[in-house]
């Protein structure tokens, strides 16, 4: 290959720099985020690692649900809890601190949804 | 294979596909048209108004019950603008209104004529919102949409899906469209945020999207009457409720009282009737 | 191919860091659009679109005008043609680029311009505006590129882009009637509600389009060895001058249909547009001189380009193609969006002025548009004189 002297070394650079976050990140357990869950409540509206995986999925499908099918915007959960399926009257009521909860993932992952660009965050918490 | 059967099949081929491609694109855009008329399919072709079935809910507007009692089509739209966390920019460029107070000439343009008295006319405040039209323009012109009819009638917004090309607003015959020319949540120069008190139940829009009253869902969905109805209670100034239950308050109005709509030569269809 | 845009003269270079200087004051001008909202333009509650959007129906014109020369060379085998099509099809490349810019620069939330691809929306002109525009970009680039790249190497094209050719015919045509559609569809909006918008799009479109091509060309001509061609020159100018005929006719069709029906809504925004719209104790006209001055600039036009015919003068020519390009570009590039939300819905009038920063914009986005074409007519240019020299 023409070249090979500069581009395999090159290329290994490459690859070295551009995955050199993981390198560095992977094994630091200590960083790893604990969002601070509500102390009142013990069951959230879906099972913990579904709601970890896919609470957006879940607010898109109330949204949608809610605003363009006219569904209920009253949920239950498993154990016959009802809920408001909404971001700022639902979720809130309970995980109603938005820095301890939501942010702490959110930072993590570098993760920066527009949510609270229009829905407001509980007041007593800010 | 001679040139001239090549293009024969050519020419067949390419018919073929037109033949496929054409009357399914006119089903689309056929369909898109009675997306926005939602129930409208019998009204399609008809000559003169064919009311949809279901839930519609509508508004009359009693005008002389604005005269009667001033100041109370200002409190309807404070009150609105209040639960809704709608802006105020303080200027007429940026304005974002849900519901306003207009004089007649404005908002019924198309009937003013030279001898009608306009200072009678002029005086008269009245209230002037989003007529949630059965045959709505904006629904048809969003590229998204990000604003559609609901089941009972309401033409609403979905705020996360709007790119803000503001074509709506072009659509809607009535102006009853504004836009975050800038952030809302924003404050003016003197340190004043626009949104005087936030109502922690309703959210705020962000910068860029288009924004209009939304007939209240969010209260009917909880038994509650739109703000500004709730406003004028006393007076019964606005009555609102489904146009096609005969026994409701609104229809009753409409059978004895005679109103008149904006622009009905438009074909929109509003949900929206004043008393004069 | 594309390494002959690396090589030029130093005018080529200074045109091009020009052109790079105006891109780059109009990012920072983006910049701050971005970082404020679109409140930081002219626009208003009232006059929803401005600069961004009437540029952008004007630009889809300019692309469209291409086809006046696809058309004769590839369908009516017009050989005189042959050296300037290429021209033709970059352009509407360069044009229609500068269009999805304007669009972009006029949408409040830029992030979210995907959202049209993802929810699909038939009965939204505007979908139906990025299918056909995207459609006509790709189509430009395949056949302008596969056609060049053949003279390149010496061969005939090869036959599968005929296909391609043939269809960016009717697709030319599809671009600007779409888009007129965006604005004759709407009801209340009576100075755009006219069966004959998109004729009259078309019919400016043939005109502007080939009149800035033919000052291109020009140019060229004076800068290069690059010559289109006596016939295709006189061919040309034949196509202008009823193209822009026939826009003035179709112009005159909507001023008859408004003044002889009377019908106030029709009225209103050719008076504002032409004659000043008086409204309670003011009179409103901030667009009449341009308006005035268009309809002067179109006519003077059209009777200079069959004058400069005649007299084979090229100084003439020029003159006349410049008056046409403004003419249309003032009237559709400003008056036509404009003025169609003067008065409002209300029967209230606001009137627009663009703010700093949307002029600064707005020349950018021109500025890229120049500059993509430049890079594609340097190629072009030089691939066509290697292969003649």
């Amino acid at each position: 290959m023409y070249g090979k002297g500069r581009i395999i070394p090159a290329l290994i650079l490459f690859l070295g720099v551009m995955t050199s976050p993981m390198w560095f990140k992977s094994a630091d357990v200590s960083k790893m985020p604990k969002p601070e869950k509500p102390k009142d409540y013990t069951e959230c509206v879906a099972p913990v690692q579904e709601m970890r995986t896919s609470h957006m999925v879940l607010l898109n499908q109330w949204r949608d649900d809610i605003l363009r099918e006219g569904g209920s915007r009253i949920g239950k959960t498993a154990n016959g809890t009802e809920y408001v399926r909404s971001l700022q009257n639902g979720c809130m009521k309970c995980h109603s601190d938005k820095k301890k909860f939501c942010d702490e993932c959110h930072n993590y992952t570098s993760v920066k949804p527009y949510c609270w660009d229009c829905h407001l965050q509980p007041k007593e918490a800010m | 294979m001679d040139s001239k059967r090549r293009d024969f099949l050519k020419i067949a081929g390419l018919s073929a596909i037109a033949g496929i491609a054409v009357p399914s694109a006119f089903n689309s855009l056929l369909k898109g048209e009675a997306l926005a008329s939602e129930h409208g399919a019998a009204a399609a072709g008809a000559h003169g108004a064919v009311a949809p079935t279901g839930k519609r809910w509508g508004m009359v507007i009693d005008v002389k019950k604005f005269s009667a009692n001033p100041g109370l089509a200002e409190k309807c739209v404070s009150t609105c603008h209040a639960v809704h966390n709608v802006p105020d920019f303080g200027n007429k460029k940026d304005e974002i209104k849900w519901v306003w107070v207009d004089s007649f000439n404005h908002v019924f343009p198309d009937d003013s004529s030279q001898y009608k008295k306009p200072e009678a006319l002029d005086s008269m405040p009245i209230l002037t919102l989003c007529n949630h039209c059965d045959n709505p323009p904006c629904v048809r012109a969003c590229p998204t949409q990000a604003t559609f009819k609901t089941k009972d009638g309401i033409v609403a917004m979905d705020y996360h899906r709007c790119i803000g090309c503001r074509f709506c607003m072009a659509a809607c015959p009535y102006g009853a469209r504004s836009f975050n020319w800038r952030d809302p949540r924003g404050k003016d120069a003197n340190g004043q945020p626009f949104i005087k008190a936030e109502n922690p139940k309703f959210p705020t829009r962000m910068r860029g999207v288009v924004e209009k009253c939304n007939f209240c869902t969010e209260r009917l969905a909880i038994g509650q009457i739109p703000a500004c109805v709730e406003a004028a209670a006393e007076s019964k100034a606005l009555v609102f409720g489904d146009l096609n239950d005969p026994a409701s308050e609104v229809s009753q109005m409409l059978k004895t009282t005679f109103t008149i709509q904006r622009k009905p030569s438009a074909g929109t269809h509003p949900s929206l009737f004043y008393i004069i | 191919m594309i390494e002959k845009a690396l090589k030029g003269s130093t005018g080529y270079w200074v045109w091009m860091l020009f052109l790079l200087s105006l891109m780059g004051v109009g990012g920072l001008c983006y910049v701050q659009q971005f970082n404020y909202g679109l409140g930081i333009t002219g626009m208003s509650r009232d006059v929803t679109w401005g600069i961004y959007i009437s540029q952008f129906t004007f630009l889809v014109g300019v692309a469209a005008g291409g086809l006046m020369l696809v058309l004769p060379y590839y369908i009516h085998n017009y050989k005189a043609f042959g050296r300037i099509v290429i021209l033709g099809e970059f352009m509407a490349i360069a044009a229609i680029a500068m269009c999805l810019m304007f669009i972009i620069a006029d949408l409040g939330q830029p992030m979210r311009a995907m959202n049209v691809l993802l929810h699909p929306t038939p009965h939204s002109m505007l979908f139906w505006d990025m299918i056909v525009l995207n459609g006509y970009l790709f189509l430009n680039v395949l056949c302008g590129w596969v056609v060049l790249q053949s003279e390149y190497k010496g061969i005939k094209y090869p036959k599968w882009i005929k296909p391609f050719i043939y269809l960016s015919i009717p697709w030319a045509i599809s671009i600007h009637t779409v888009t007129a559609f965006l604005y004759c569809g709407l009801p209340g909006r009576h100075f755009w509600l006219t069966a004959i918008l998109a004729p009259r799009f078309l019919a400016s479109a043939f005109a502007a389009g080939p009149s800035l091509l033919m000052v291109i060309a020009m140019i060229l001509k004076r800068t290069t060895k690059f010559d289109v061609g006596r016939e295709a020159q006189d061919k040309l100018v034949t196509i202008i001058g009823y193209a822009a005929m026939l826009n003035f006719f179709f112009l005159g069709c909507e001023f008859f249909v408004a003044y002889y029906s009377q019908i106030p809504g029709h009225m209103h925004t050719l008076d504002y547009l032409f004659f000043g719209l008086g409204h309670g104790e003011q009179v409103y006209n901030n667009l009449v001189p341009f308006m005035r001055a268009s309809v002067v600039m179109g006519l003077a036009g059209i009777a200079l380009i069959f004058v400069s015919r005649a007299k084979q003068s090229d100084g003439l020519l020029v003159i006349s193609c410049l008056l046409i390009f403004f003419a249309f570009w003032i009237d559709k590039g400003l008056g036509l969006v404009l003025g169609g939300f003067v008065p409002n819905m209300l029967d209230q009038v606001t009137e627009y002025y663009p703010s700093a920063q949307e002029i600064g914009i707005t020349a950018a986005i021109w500025a890229t548009g120049f500059f993509i074409l430049s890079i594609l007519y340097k190629v072009a240019i030089s691939v066509k004189l290697e292969k003649e020299a």
